[in-house]
């Protein structure tokens, strides 16, 4: 009879240690190929259907950013790009910063309570730093110039990272339009991304922050920027 | 447990390896499928945006 009970208890920890597998391993990579398959379908989808536009001035200047409306939650609307974060790295960018709809499908989210790319102000987004696909996983190794670019139904906005910085989960403040400004409506001149992870990796005690400035714009029938065609151009 | 599973599957001892290890490709499919993502969706994992909750 004691035997029957150990070999239950063994199958069972076995099962838990599977299941740490999975979570940490399989599964995390299982939804980052799956989040990055959309991500491509994603772009193609807003390359169809963009309506041609209007060419440069003389310099190469598309002039001010055209700015998508905020999507609903859970809705995919613009695809992020990070060539730091790995040479075929997209992931979809949606609306909302729900664990369950958004950020557990591998997806980057948006505080619905800030700005859209290209806006003036801050463009704000959540995403995992460990499992369920882990689209901030390498957050840290970004470097001063490195660019983020992020595609929506109107174009590719390029910003240019410029700082990390670790708060506490509490410190909201890193998303008003100025971050840590010490009034919050204080009115911003400059267009920036955020983004927040957690931090350290697998605790929630403190949050990392990256942030990056806005460099240049262009719409959809311009193609995608040099340092992504290659990426964009595989699907 | 084992060993009474082991005493019912027919057949010589290959075949009734063979019938062990499609069962437990079975089980890991199971669980796999439905009941690792049933039961991660207890589980919380670290929280990665900033606010009052």
């Amino acid at each position: 009879m004691l035997g029957v009970l150990g070999e239950i208890l063994i199958t069972v920890g076995v099962v838990v240690l599977l299941f740490i597998v999975w979570q940490q391993w399989f599964n995390d990579i299982v939804v980052a190929g799956d989040s990055r398959g959309q991500a491509a379908k994603l772009s193609q989808q807003l390359h169809d259907e963009a309506p041609p536009r209007a060419t440069p001035d003389k310099s190469g200047d598309y002039g001010t950013p055209a700015v998508t409306p905020a999507a609903s939650d859970g809705k995919r609307f613009g695809v992020l790009y990070v060539p730091r974060f790995g040479a075929d790295y997209q992931v979809p960018i949606a609306g909302g910063t729900s664990t369950t709809q958004t950020l557990n499908t591998g997806d980057a989210g948006h505080y619905d309570s800030t700005q859209m790319p290209g806006a003036i102000g801050n463009f704000a987004i959540a995403g995992h730093r460990t499992t369920h696909g882990a689209p901030f996983a390498n957050i840290a190794t970004l470097r001063v110039g490195d660019h983020f670019y992020v595609q929506t139904k109107e174009g590719y906005y390029t910003y240019t990272f410029r700082n990390l910085q670790y708060v506490k989960p509490t410190q909201v403040q890193v998303l008003q339009e100025v971050p840590d400004a010490p009034v919050v409506s204080t009115a911003s001149k400059d267009r920036l991304i955020t983004l927040t992870s957690c931090n350290p990796k697998y605790s929630a005690a403190e949050r990392i922050i990256a942030y990056g400035v806005f460099s240049s714009w262009q719409p959809l029938s311009a193609g995608p920027p040099s340092e992504i065609t290659s990426i964009v151009a595989k699907g | 447990m084992y060993s009474a599973l082991w005493r019912v599957l027919p057949g010589p001892w290959w075949l009734r390896v063979l019938i062990l290890i499609i069962l437990a490709a079975a089980v890991l499919y199971a669980l796999v499928t439905w009941v690792f993502p049933f039961a991660d969706s207890f589980i919380d994992s670290p929280d990665v945006t900033v606010g009052s909750s």
